[in-house]
């Protein structure tokens, strides 16, 4: 569905931040992307969202193809009426307008009254609590009700494909655990091919069927969520699991880094 | 007989205020979403004022005609505006902004006066001038109509905003610009509808003007300026403010004029208003009703 091939990024014309990246999304799938801080997970959904542009960033080289169509350095509206929505890092609500309107403006791109209607029940049969604050100031809502707010808001916009930054941002693990199972709920009723960005590797393998791994601007590591759980590297580094007490030599850990070509 | 003169007064400058109200809407709605001040404010209403005049009087055409034809003009001029001149600043200096808005109210008032002079020029009568009898006191049907008017207009922008998916959107906005990006709304279309909304207001609050004075020149396009300590008073980003503010700024105007200017000679009423922006600056600088940031704890 999504192809990401090579990918380079600069922002202000000077720093380079993507460095060859290539990823690929398939149609109905949750697919995972992990990486330390900085390591250009949100730089890549802003690539793929056309948000770049608004940070002075632009995809230099490479090519990003949704269905078939390239779409690097298009605007942002026209990403979003192709079926692209990004649901931003840290929530980013419109603190000063209610739940309800919060929600009518994720559905702006939207022309169908009637589905339109419709959808705002659905996105309150997802999230009830919403429904229960729907008059309110969305600015007073809990860190994790403006999570499933963004992601509602998301929903309104009929996304073929939705890009989450880092949706446990701040919330508490038991309502983490809630939000990813409606996003999990979201992709298997809805069909919304999802790429989840996050830190957090546990709970994204908890939902995803693919997963990248990203360091430095290219992805290092790619596959199933199986074998990515299987993988040594990734239980050590990213699921804090080790294998034994024993030494380790410096120049042994993370194999991958040796690899000269990724992917 | 002073309680006459009292409510004279307050009715005058309630209508009045409700005129002032009319032009801060404007100015605030550009503030609001494009966060800047648009200085022109003021021409943008003289302008709206001599077109209408020039409809009316010298091609004759009905007055709701002239109004309508008046308003699709201005925001037309609004949407210029926007294109060629504030478009390509997106991104500069705040101060480049409000310089420019500055430079256009000077050609705006020099284009005027090539156009029309500099002489008052009568309005024709619009509204019936027989007053009406309100209690004691008889108030002219003009100021009738104008505060109908200004109330409509109102609240037709007050449902725009709340309910209609364009005016939602605006608020987005001017909320948060690059989170409305990603929701798919185009950003400069929103400023657009911005400059176009405040242009026709402002057009709307100049032929009231005129309705009411009975006669245009330029002095019209100090109402910018009035309209400072207007849009302060009520908070810069808030449209209750502004509607509020100027009522309070108008009343405030006709009481200090009716009963300072005769024991100091005149004056009182142009200046009051600046007097009370001071105050308002030192004392709750964010104004009545200015930005709750919301915070989280």
């Amino acid at each position: 569905m999504l192809h990401i091939n090579n990918a380079e990024v600069i922002y202000n014309k000077v720093i380079l931040v993507l460095k060859g990246l290539s990823l690929h999304v398939p149609e109905g799938k949750i697919v995972a992307l992990l990486g330390a801080n900085g390591a250009g997970k949100s730089t890549t959904l802003k690539a793929i969202s056309g948000l770049l542009k608004s940070e002075e960033g632009e995809v230099t080289e490479g090519s990003i193809t949704f269905m078939g169509e390239q779409i690097n350095n298009s605007s942002p509206e026209d990403i979003v009426r192709k079926g692209i929505f990004q649901v931003m890092e840290g929530r980013r609500v419109f603190d000063d307008m209610t739940v309800e309107e919060n929600i009518i403006v994720g559905g702006h791109t939207r022309k169908d009254k009637a589905g339109f209607k419709r959808d705002i029940e659905l996105v309150y049969d997802y999230f009830p609590r919403l429904r229960e604050r729907r008059n309110q100031l969305s600015g007073y809502l809990s860190g994790g009700e403006q999570q499933m707010l963004a992601i509602g808001r998301a929903l309104m916009a009929r996304p073929k494909l939705m890009l989450l930054d880092e949706p446990s941002l701040g919330i508490a693990p038991l309502l983490v655990q809630e939000i990813f199972q409606l996003i999990k709920k979201i992709n298997a009723e809805e069909k919304t091919t999802i790429l989840l960005v996050e830190q957090n590797a546990n709970v994204a393998f908890s939902i995803s069927d693919h997963a990248y791994i990203m360091e430095g601007g290219r992805v290092v590591l790619g596959g199933t969520t199986e074998e990515m759980k299987a993988n040594a590297n990734v239980k050590e580094f990213y699921l804090g699991q080790s294998e034994g007490a024993e030494k380790k030599n410096y120049r042994e850990l993370k194999q991958y880094r040796r690899r000269k070509r990724w992917l | 007989m002073d309680m006459t003169f009292l409510l004279q007064l307050l009715i005058n400058g309630l209508v009045v205020g409700s005129i002032y109200s009319l032009v801060a809407v404007g100015f605030v709605i550009i503030y609001k979403a494009t966060s800047a001040l648009n200085l022109a404010q003021g021409e943008f209403l003289m302008v709206g004022a001599y077109i209408c005049l020039d409809l009316l009087s010298k091609h004759n055409i009905p007055f709701v005609q002239s109004l309508l034809i008046t308003l699709a003009f201005s925001a037309l001029l609004g949407l210029i505006v926007e294109r060629l001149i504030l478009r390509p600043l997106i991104g500069s200096h705040l101060i480049s902004v409000i310089m420019v808005t500055l430079g256009l109210s000077s050609i705006l008032k020099a284009l005027v006066q090539l156009a029309y002079g500099t002489d008052t020029i009568p309005f024709p009568e619009v509204f019936p001038s027989a007053p009406v009898q309100i209690g004691p006191i008889p108030v002219s049907q003009g100021y009738i109509y104008s505060i109908a008017c200004v109330t409509i207009l109102v609240t037709i922008l007050t449902l725009f905003f709340k309910y209609s998916k364009t005016g939602v959107a605006m608020r987005a906005t001017a909320s948060n610009q690059q989170v409305s990006l990603s929701m798919g709304i185009s950003v400069k279309k929103m400023f657009a509808i911005s400059w176009a909304i405040s242009a026709i207001v402002s057009a709307v609050g100049g032929i009231l003007l005129g309705t009411i004075r009975g006669g245009i020149d330029m002095s019209l396009s100090f109402m910018g300026l009035k309209v400072l300590p207007v849009v302060i008073l009520g908070g810069l980003d808030s449209i209750l403010g502004a509607i509020v503010g100027g009522v309070i700024i108008g009343v405030l105007e006709n009481l200090s004029g009716g009963y300072v200017d005769p024991m100091v000679g005149g004056g009182a009423k142009e200046v009051a208003p600046y007097i009370a922006l001071i105050l308002i600056l030192m004392f709750k600088p964010y104004g009545l009703f200015g930005k709750k940031k919301i915070e989280r704890v």
